[in-house]
């Protein structure tokens, strides 16, 4: 009996099979914009070293149209990339005590908890009370 | 009982005479609670005795009767007629190459299989007279999940990953592998993570997920592919970071 196994050539149309496969895209797709935030973070620190009218400047930058609507998608990109990965956490740190494991809430809680509390320490720092 | 006429289209592909795949359409009068794999036995035993596929158990357990239905990867017997409408388009699992029909060569998950050590290497060794391994209930926990899984390879046909990078050695493989170094019995960890902490071990992974969405079995692989990405990385910490830790 004659083989000739015939393998069927993977093409991007798996991105589309699913919607699954699209929410992950979306999640992985994230990156570009909270990565273009952290440079947009690092630019503001060059402006801002550069003295108080090159400080001035960067921030009118911000208020343009074009900035606004970047700070919108970063922040629902980050929104979606951040209770994504949290909603993952359970799978990847089970904790289990004595026979039971923690019921996924808890640690998914517990990461949302520790969110809120950095945040906090964040805006405490930079005097926002 | 009611019956309905099924419309089946199935990816046909025989060696001998075809170059490519192509797909075949089929029209069959169906019981309303039969499943996807009792419409392609009927198709063989009334229609064309040369369509090729795989099944044994009919009822879920034996892992053999995985197909791509309607481009979902799923157990033909556990796919029930009454769940879809229209055409119900049949294709081997994705991923793998096909040797007839809905056939595919599983030779390189046989293969991975085997390299990830998925048997208990004991930790001490232990002479017939000091009688059995004891283990607690909260110790069986601890990997039973992933005890459950049948090598139906639904997940290798779910995952981006080993479609793109046939290397990986996928999510079955790795999901066993995590339930004998979970083990309390077990002391095979060193010998297991030289595959599967390598770059086309667990770092293939970019934790899609949807393995365990389509696990019928709900082993829950990509939970599995995480905690050994975890592991491995404290591994990576205390190697580097700490040497003098150890042994
Ligand atoms: S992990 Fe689930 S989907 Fe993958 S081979 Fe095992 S039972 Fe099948
Ligand atoms: S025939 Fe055994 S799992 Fe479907």
């Amino acid at each position: 009996m004659s083989r000739k196994p015939y393998l069927r050539e993977e093409t991007m149309r798996w991105v589309f099979r699913h919607p699954r496969y699209l929410r992950y895209m979306a999640r992985e797709f994230s990156c570009l914009f909270i990565g273009g935030y952290g440079l947009l973070m690092v630019w503001g620190l060059k402006r801002l070293s550069e003295g108080p009218a090159a400080w001035r400047s960067f921030l009118e930058v911000l208020q343009s149209p074009a900035s606004i609507a970047f700070h919108v998608l970063a922040l629902g990109f980050a929104l979606y990339h951040s209770v994504t990965w949290f909603k993952l956490t359970p799978k990847a740190l089970p904790v289990q005590v004595g026979g039971e494991f923690l019921p996924d809430g808890i640690i998914s809680g517990a990461h949302y908890a520790v969110w809120a509390a950095l945040s906090l320490a964040v805006l405490i720092l930079a005097g926002a009370f | 009982m009611s019956e309905r006429r099924v419309e089946l289209e199935v990816l046909r592909y025989h060696p001998e005479t075809d170059a490519a795949p192509r797909f075949q359409r089929y029209s069959v009068d169906c019981r309303e609670e039969w499943v996807v794999l009792d419409a392609l036995n009927h198709v063989k035993e009334t229609l064309d005795p040369t369509l090729s596929y795989r099944w044994s158990c009919h009822m879920a357990v034996c892992g053999s009767c995985g197909m791509m239905i309607n481009g979902e990867p799923r157990l033909a017997c556990k796919s029930f007629l009454r769940d879809y409408q229209g055409v119900i388009r049949v294709e081997p699992l994705a991923h793998f190459p096909i040797e007839r029909d809905l056939v595919t060569v599983i030779d390189d998950f046989m293969a991975k299989l085997k390299r990830v050590k998925p048997y208990l290497i004991p930790a001490q060794a232990r002479a017939l007279e000091q009688g059995e391994y004891r283990q607690t209930p909260a110790e069986l926990k601890r990997y039973k999940q992933f005890t459950l899984c049948m090598n139906c390879m639904l997940c290798y046909a779910a995952c981006p990953e080993y479609g793109l990078i046939p290397k990986f050695i996928g999510p079955a493989a790795i999901s066993l592998a995590h339930r004998y170094n979970q083990d309390s019995r077990d002391g095979g960890r060193a010998a297991r993570q030289e595959e599967i902490a390598a770059a086309e071990g667990v770092w293939e992974c970019s934790f899609t997920g949807a393995c365990s969405e389509v696990c019928p079995e709900h082993v829950d692989p990509a939970a599995a592919l995480q905690q050994v990405k975890i592991k491995s990385t404290v591994d990576w910490y205390l190697a580097h970071l700490m040497p003098w830790l150890k042994k």
